[in-house]
């Protein structure tokens, strides 16, 4: 049984063309960061007033990144998954880790120094045990992770880094609502998000 | 009768009453509030940030080898309703440097509602079952 909830789930090809046009839409995205990432370097380079400041948020980010990349890691690996839903984990986790090369090289840019990968995460593994607790503990963590880049955007002090971060942002509550409607849930909960 | 130190920790901060200008908090509409920290925080674990159990009566950036930021660990704040009001109303404004780069629970009713969330946490099975 499919947990996902596409208008025609029994429909492989409608699985196909929404994971496709995902990966599109992600594209684009990478995209305008990639552009504002060369604006902003000419900026840093000018010295930019808040530039230690940008870094240190754009460092956090990173940090949550990597962790999320290894929490799909988890899940892929869980055998808790089946197809297509491990498909869009590996998709998912493949956006999280152009968000985090990303983020990586725009602080090494800036003069700062992108945080690693910890050698070891902790997950509650204990409350994993089918796909549905899986696709629950993804659907927080991307939950968190759009409030995380809501309250980023409005600090940064270089505009092209806000543009960036919402950007991404838009593809987390994109993740969201995909975990969402995959768990049963109402997909879009609210008009805005918080 | 002996009470845990983590409970009477939270009645000392619940005995302080809430932060000034602040109302009384909801803690389960707290935990909805707390979903946004999701993704750099955990009430058992240290992730991206530091863990929440045992929060309340802990001084800003105390936990061992959790990489804080000089100026959480020199901010000199002691974890309670007061000061967890004014760090999660503008963090930036509060600790200077903080990594926590995020601008802030600026709803009144919606940071009392996270703040009773903290200020339980301790009695939740995710703390409790720590070590």
């Amino acid at each position: 049984m499919s947990f996902l909830l596409f208008s025609d789930a029994s429909d492989p090809a409608t699985r196909r063309g929404f994971l496709g046009k995902s990966g599109l839409l992600l594209s684009g995205a990478a995209v305008a960061l990639l552009a504002g990432r060369d604006a902003l370097a000419a900026k840093g380079n000018n010295g930019h007033d808040g530039a230690a400041d940008d870094v240190r948020i754009l460092n956090t980010a990173l940090g949550a990144e990597l962790e999320a990349i290894a929490a799909y890691q988890l899940g892929a690996e869980s055998g808790l998954l089946q197809k297509p839903v491990l498909d869009l984990a590996v998709t998912f986790q493949g956006h999280h880790k152009e968000h985090a090369d990303v983020l990586a090289k725009t602080i090494s840019k800036l003069g700062g120094k992108p945080v690693s990968a910890k050698a070891r995460y902790t997950f509650p593994t204990d409350k994993m045990k089918s796909q549905l607790d899986v696709l629950r503990f993804a659907a927080a963590l991307e939950q968190g992770a759009v409030s995380a880049y809501l309250g980023a955007v409005p600090l940064f002090g270089n505009r092209e880094l806000a543009r960036a971060a919402a950007s991404i942002l838009g593809d987390e509550a994109m993740h969201w609502a995909v975990l969402r409607n995959a768990l049963g849930e109402v997909p879009v909960p609210s008009a805005f998000v918080s | 009768m002996i009470m845990k130190p983590a409970i009477v920790l939270v009645l000392a901060a619940l005995a302080a009453g809430p932060a000034c200008g602040a109302q009384a908090g909801d803690p389960r509409a707290g935990e909805a509030v707390y979903a946004r920290c999701l993704a750099c925080h955990a009430l058992a674990h240290d992730r991206t940030g530091p863990r929440h159990c045992g929060l309340v009566g802990r001084r800003a950036g105390a936990i061992p080898d959790f990489p804080y930021s000089d100026a959480m660990k020199g901010s000199a704040l002691v974890w309670d309703a007061k000061t967890l009001d004014r760090f999660l109303e503008n963090p930036a404004r509060t600790v200077p440097g903080t990594t926590m780069g995020y601008a802030g629970v600026k709803d009144q009713k919606e940071r009392a509602d996270l703040i009773a969330y903290l200020l339980q946490a301790d009695d939740s099975p995710d703390c409790r079952k720590r070590p």
